[in-house]
C-alpha cells in the first residue's frame, strides 16, 4: 500500500449515509482514470456500504489500513 | 464542479445515480427548459423540473389562475386565484428551489412571438390544451430545431412523445392538421380527471430530464398513450413522414400559422 501514489485525500468521518458515498463519488469525478484517492472512513455502516457502492460504479479498492476505529481506503478511479 | 454543501445535499439522490452523478447534475443545473402552458401538464412538470434544479425554466402562459384550474393545476393554490399563472408558478418553483432562474412570459404564444420566446432554450415542453397551440409549437420547434416533448390529455386518457427535429416524427407527421374548431371538445367541455394531468405532465418532465442528461431512450418515434379507466399503457410506433408539410423533404409550411380556436377556448 505504501508504494501507491496518493493523488488526493478525503475525510468522510463526519458524514452519514448517503453523503459518505456522495462526497466520495464527487471527489472521484474530479480525478483522472487510474488516480488514487485515500478515503478516511468510519468502521461499521460506512465501511460496509461505501466500498460496495464504489465497486458498483467501476472503481477499485486497492488498499485498506486500520487506524483505531477509522479506516483508510485507497480507491483507484475507474471508468 | 462547484456545488455548495447545500446543493450536494439537495441533489444527493441524483448524484448517487450512476447515470447522473455530479457531471449529470451539472448538466441539469445548466439546462434551459421552456414550458409552454402553466396548466394541468405544465404545473407538475414545472414543480419536478424546479425541484431537480434545472438551471433556467421559462414559463409562457397568458392566463390568470381560475378556481376551476385548482382541481388539477397543482402549482397554483387557492390564494392564487386571479393572479397571473406565470407569477404563481414562478413563486412555487422558487419556494421549492431558489437555485432555479425562472423566466416568465405572461402571454399566449402566437406566430409572432413564439420563435423569439424559444430562443436560447435547450428543450421545449408543450403543456397547452388546444390544437392551435400544439401545431404552432410543433412547427416552431421544427423550424428552430428544438427538441420538443409533446403531451396531451382529455377525460381519462393522455398521450406523450418526444420530437427531435430532423431525426424523428414530428406532431404534424402524425396528425397532419388541426381538427376543425368544435370537432373535438376541450377539457372545459369534456372534463378531465385531474390526476391524468399529473401522470402525463410528469412523464413529460422525465423525458425532458433524459434529454438534458443525454441518457436512456427518449420517446422518439414512439407515442405512449395511457387510458386511466382501463389502467392500460400502449406504445404506438411512429415514422417520420417524408411528405410532412413542415419537416418533410419539400415542406409546404414555411411560416408559422395561427389557427382559429373555438370561442370557448378563447374566453
Amino acid at each position: 500500500m505504501s508504494d501507491i501514489k496518493i493523488d488526493a485525500v478525503l475525510d468522510i468521518t463526519n458524514e452519514v449515509c448517503p453523503m459518505t458515498f456522495v462526497k466520495t463519488k464527487l471527489k472521484l469525478e474530479t480525478m483522472e482514470l487510474g488516480q488514487h484517492l485515500e478515503v478516511i472512513i468510519c468502521d461499521g455502516e460506512p465501511l460496509r456500504n461505501v466500498p460496495r457502492s464504489l465497486k458498483e460504479e467501476g472503481h477499485k479498492i486497492v488498499g485498506t489500513k486500520k487506524e483505531g476505529n477509522r479506516f483508510h481506503l485507497i480507491v483507484e478511479r475507474g471508468s | 464542479m462547484n456545488f455548495t454543501e447545500e446543493q450536494i445535499n439537495r441533489y444527493s439522490r441524483h448524484i448517487i445515480l450512476p447515470e447522473v452523478g455530479g457531471k449529470g447534475q451539472e448538466k441539469i443545473s445548466s439546462g434551459k427548459v421552456l414550458i409552454i402552458g402553466a396548466g394541468g401538464l405544465g404545473a407538475p412538470a414545472a414543480l419536478y423540473l424546479g425541484a431537480a434544479g434545472v438551471g433556467t425554466i421559462g414559463i409562457a402562459d397568458g392566463d390568470e389562475v381560475d378556481l376551476t384550474n385548482l382541481q388539477r393545476q397543482i402549482i397554483h393554490h387557492t390564494p392564487d386565484v386571479g393572479r397571473p399563472k406565470v407569477v404563481s408558478a414562478m413563486e412555487k418553483i422558487n419556494q421549492i428551489n431558489p437555485d432555479v432562474k425562472v423566466v416568465t412570459y405572461p402571454t399566449r404564444v402566437d406566430s409572432h412571438n413564439i420563435l423569439e420566446i424559444m430562443k436560447g432554450y435547450d428543450v421545449v415542453m408543450d403543456g397547452t390544451d388546444n390544437f392551435a397551440a400544439k401545431f404552432l409549437i410543433n412547427d416552431a420547434a421544427v423550424m428552430a430545431g428544438k427538441p420538443l416533448v409533446h403531451g396531451g390529455i382529455l377525460r381519462f386518457v393522455g398521450q406523450v412523445f418526444t420530437i427531435v427535429p430532423g431525426e424523428t416524427a414530428c406532431y404534424r407527421c402524425v396528425f397532419l392538421s388541426p381538427p376543425p374548431p368544435d370537432a373535438v371538445p376541450t377539457c372545459k367541455e369534456a372534463g378531465v380527471l385531474g390526476a391524468i394531468a399529473g401522470q402525463i405532465g410528469i412523464l413529460q418532465a422525465t423525458e425532458v430530464m433524459k434529454l438534458l442528461l443525454g441518457i436512456g431512450k427518449p420517446l422518439k418515434n414512439r407515442l405512449l398513450t395511457y387510458d386511466a379507466l382501463r389502467s392500460r399503457w400502449r406504445e404506438i410506433g411512429l415514422k417520420k413522414n417524408p411528405n410532412c408539410p413542415v419537416c418533410g423533404e419539400n415542406p409546404k409550411i414555411k411560416s408559422l400559422i395561427d389557427y382559429e380556436q373555438t370561442v370557448c377556448e378563447l374566453k
